[in-house]
């Protein structure tokens, strides 16, 4: 601090304002993302720790540590926490309103106080589904099955249902607010196929909230009446069908994968990009296969249920729709390899993260099209690799772009860069250790293990053993990488504006920590995307 | 401790196929991951940044990676839907010469009922080389009847009729999960299926059970359980097909297609006698009025069974 008494010290969002009400009440898109970063630190650290708390229960096939009501209350948690308060929000909550502004050139969202509410709604949510869980827990399951959820279950499901109901309108709000800035907002110059991909990708992610999230809404508060009003809607001693449950609750809870791992293709695209020094091969096929994914995504929701008792028929429609729905994805990945291709490679954390992502996502791709498969579903359905599949998704997917685009845009967010030896062994210990948690599970499943069960046979405790050991050095990784991020803040010495030496307007027009009006100086568009034969970027930094 | 398996043992030839399919999908999977993952490790290694100063041209978009990236994994995923989708449609019907068992899931065991009125709980006994049907319901939330070794599952519905059958061909014991999460002790809904040869079936079905009572007591037989329902109530007055009966002809009808008042053809089975029976407004025969009154609260789960069993006997015996 002494050194620098001399210089002035320079605005950015960050120092605008030290008070607790500077940053409650702040409208800036920057700070909005800051604080759904520490809320979203916090769920995911719940959440976590609910898994450990169970999978520890799981090492051995009989009940040890848990009884049966915590055990089924804790994997409700991981569920719900996870999916409504993690997954769901957290590249579109924090980088997305960290870096949509930012990415098109504007100066904030189109709506920058709707964009507070959104977080303020969030957090209500929040609080209704913590304080269900500090009541006593709810014990269906994330998917509220019917009509377990509505008659049935003696837990918190009407406050935790709330809270997740809640929770929804903030994803619809952020998801019009990203629709509006991006027609709206983008900077003199700033062409469609201009945009960065991973605009594109929370293009594609927003309609998907606007469009799905309702559905959710709804779905929730028919399962609430029930419950407390009695009104038959999918009881059958009342006249309801629990199988309408199914199609209503998964014709927005498919979509919302894509909700969930959209954003993360967005993010890897960037990262994958900056680390070779070339324009993501085939750009305009990556930008439109978003939207495809988008739009297909809205009709597989009945492959959840090929064994529910739904129509054969409308089974074999969903089975060829949900094949279709890979194939934009299968480009994904063949244009993201190809990319490397003659490229300029270099291994950073986030570069590891990103070519993590890329290997685990496909294993989770190609384990969703055995499960598409209609006689395959059938042994594997409700089973562990079910399981496996979409935490290859979600944590080895999801999870991965997440912290890729953490360690990517870290220095961008708080001007300081982080020990990259440290970040590295982080990425590498959660590599191993998430194939190390997961992959048993498929063999777990295909030998009949169903999830969601305390007790099991004995034939199947060493995959659980070999998960439990696991998860235990995915925990230590992720706690390396938070502990090597945020030491990163005590450093004194800014990273400049553009340590990766990166394209985008993030990068080059705007200083590490970004001012709060984002630019020094009006900006104006007159370059593609990703051209990192642009001498400029290399001598910005 | 027992030995530990890598696979769920082969128990039917559908087992058999089912595996051939699946190993098809992971040697493409393999093929897949394996090419590109070795595309990766090579380019990261073979054109890793050497200086600070490199600057890779951009490769120019080519159309041939998109349309190939796009039309063999579209040809794969075909081949995958094809077989998929075939052998799901052949194994939902059950061969003609099945067996039936009647299946309650009840938070949390399995009820399970024999033929000739013989009950048992989460042990099912079946003979070796018969088809079994099984007639699923739920007495209270979703359940899922699960037998790993055979690859098939179907979920039990409260308020409905589910179908699933399999084929036991050896004698042995295997698992049978609940897979649908139904509460506290969804875990423990697990029992075992027991296929025994046929004479020792026909034997195991008129032992006595354990305490000494008799397999099967009087009023069990769920045919002539049904049939004294079905009397008590002057169904058969209304629905034996005679000129001026009230309601439509119901006797020796079962599984027939049937015309609604609506011109819609539906096919009389388990699901629609127990609709009628609870909800006779819902279906209407076509030609006659909304007379008959509904049945809820007055028969239980059982005895809509019986009366099923009851009409599903007459039926094979006009067959023949």
């Amino acid at each position: 601090m002494n050194s620098k008494e001399n210089e002035p010290k320079k605005l950015t969002y960050l120092n605008a304002g030290h008070t607790v009400k500077s940053w409650l009440l702040s409208v800036d898109h920057k700070r909005v993302g800051i604080l759904y970063l520490a809320a979203m630190t916090v769920f995911f650290l719940i959440g976590g720790v609910a898994a450990g708390l169970f999978r520890l229960e799981l090492a051995t096939a009989n009940p040890d540590v848990l009884d049966n009501d915590t055990y089924n209350k804790l994997f409700t948690m991981h569920g719900i926490i996870m999916v409504f308060f993690f997954l769901i929000p957290a590249v579109p909550g924090v980088l997305g309103n960290f870096l949509v502004p930012l990415m098109i050139g504007a100066k904030d969202v189109a709506f920058p106080r709707l964009n507070l509410a959104s977080w303020y709604i969030y957090m209500t949510g929040g609080m209704c589904t913590l304080a269900a869980i500090l009541l006593g827990g709810v014990d269906t399951g994330w998917t509220f099955y019917t009509p377990y959820s509505s008659v049935y279950a003696d837990t918190h499901v009407i406050l935790a249902g709330t809270g997740v109901f809640i929770t929804g309108f903030s994803s619809i709000l952020t998801g019009l607010n990203f629709i509006v800035t991006i027609h709206k907002m983008r900077a003199p110059g700033m062409r469609w196929l201009r945009l960065p991909l991973f605009i594109w990708a929370q293009y594609a992610t927003s309609i998907i909230n606007v469009l799905g999230t309702p559905v959710l809404a709804i779905t929730l508060l028919l399962v609430v009446f029930e419950r407390a009003f009695g009104f038959g809607i999918f009881d059958p001693q009342r006249g309801g069908d629990p199988v309408l449950y199914q199609h209503l609750f998964w014709f927005y809870s498919h979509p919302a994968v894509y909700i969930m791992i959209l954003p993360g293709f967005g993010v890897i695209s960037e990262v994958i990009a900056c680390f070779t020094r070339k324009r993501i091969y085939g750009y305009e096929f990556v930008a439109f296969s978003s939207l495809a994914i988008a739009a297909i995504g809205f009709f597989v929701w009945g492959h959840h249920m090929f064994t529910s008792s739904q129509s054969e028929y409308a089974a074999l429609i969903f089975s060829v729709l949900t094949y279709l729905v890979g194939i934009p994805t299968a480009i994904k990945i063949f244009n993201w390899t190809a990319t490397l291709y003659k490229g300029s490679v270099e291994l950073t954390a986030p570069m590891l993260y990103a070519l993590g992502f890329i290997g685990l996502f496909m294993i989770g791709g190609l384990t969703g099209i055995f499960l598409a498969t209609m006689s395959i579903n059938v042994h594997l359905h409700d089973t562990y690799f079910v399981v496996a599949h979409f935490h290859y998704v979600m944590v080895g997917g999801m999870m991965m772009a997440w912290l890729s685009g953490m360690h990517f845009w870290w220095p961008k967010m708080f001007g300081k860069m982080y020990n990259e030896f440290w970040a590295r062994v982080g990425a590498v210990i959660i590599f191993f250790g998430f194939n190390f948690t997961f992959f048993p599970q498929f063999i777990a499943g295909y030998m009949g293990m169903p999830r969601r069960y305390h007790v099991y046979d004995i034939a199947y405790q060493p995959f659980q053993m070999l998960s439990t050991v696991g998860a235990f050095f995915m925990g230590i990784g992720l706690l390396i990488s938070f502990v090597t991020l945020m030491s990163s803040l005590l450093k004194k010495e800014n990273c400049g504006r553009n340590p990766w030496k990166a394209t985008g307007l993030e990068w080059n027009k705007a200083d590490s920590p970004p001012d709060p009006h984002n630019y020094p100086e009006p900006v104006v568009v007159d370059v593609e995307a990703y051209d990192y034969t642009d001498e400029r970027i290399y001598q910005d930094a | 401790m027992k030995a530990v398996k890598n696979a769920p043992d082969i128990a039917s030839s559908y087992a058999s196929d089912w595996d051939a399919l699946f190993t098809y999908l992971i040697v493409v999977s393999v093929i897949f991951t394996v090419g590109i993952c070795a595309c990766i490790v090579y380019f990261a290694v073979r054109y890793r940044r050497r200086s600070d100063a490199d600057r890779p041209e951009a490769t120019k978009d080519g159309k041939l990676l998109e349309i190939l990236g796009s039309v063999i994994p579209f040809i794969l995923v075909m081949t995958f839907f094809f077989w998929g989708a075939k052998q799901y449609f052949d194994a939902r019907i059950p061969p003609k010469d099945s067996i039936e068992i009647l299946v309650t899931g009840k938070q949390w065991m399995w009820k399970l009922q024999h033929p000739n009125g013989k009950r048992e709980i989460n042990d099912l006994h079946v003979p070796a080389g018969v088809p079994v049907k099984l007639t699923m319901t739920s007495e209270d939330v979703i359940h899922s009847f699960y037998l790993p070794d055979f690859r098939k599952k179907m979920d039990v519905l409260p308020g409905k009729y589910t179908q699933m059958w399999f084929m036991p061909e050896e004698p042995g014991t295997y698992n049978l999960f609940c897979a649908e999460y139904c509460g506290t002790e969804h875990s423990l809904m697990v029992g075992k299926l027991i296929v025994l040869k046929p004479q020792e079936y026909q034997a195991w079905l008129s032992t006595r059970m354990s305490d000494g009572a008799a397999p099967v007591v009087a009023g069990d037989d769920p045919v002539a359980a049904g049939q004294q329902i079905w009397e008590m109530n002057c169904a058969a007055a209304c629905h034996t097909g005679k000129a001026g009966s009230i309601g439509p002809h119901i006797e020796h009808k079962f599984g027939t297609m049937r015309t609604l008042e609506s011109g819609e053809d539906v096919l009389m089975d388990e699901n629609y006698v127990r609709n009628s029976l609870l909800n006779p407004n819902d279906d209407i025969a076509k030609g006659y009025a909304p007379a008959m009154t509904s049945f809820k609260g007055q028969l239980d789960n059982t005895q809509i069974q019986n009366v099923i069993a009851y009409l599903k006997s007459q039926s094979e015996t006009a067959s023949e």
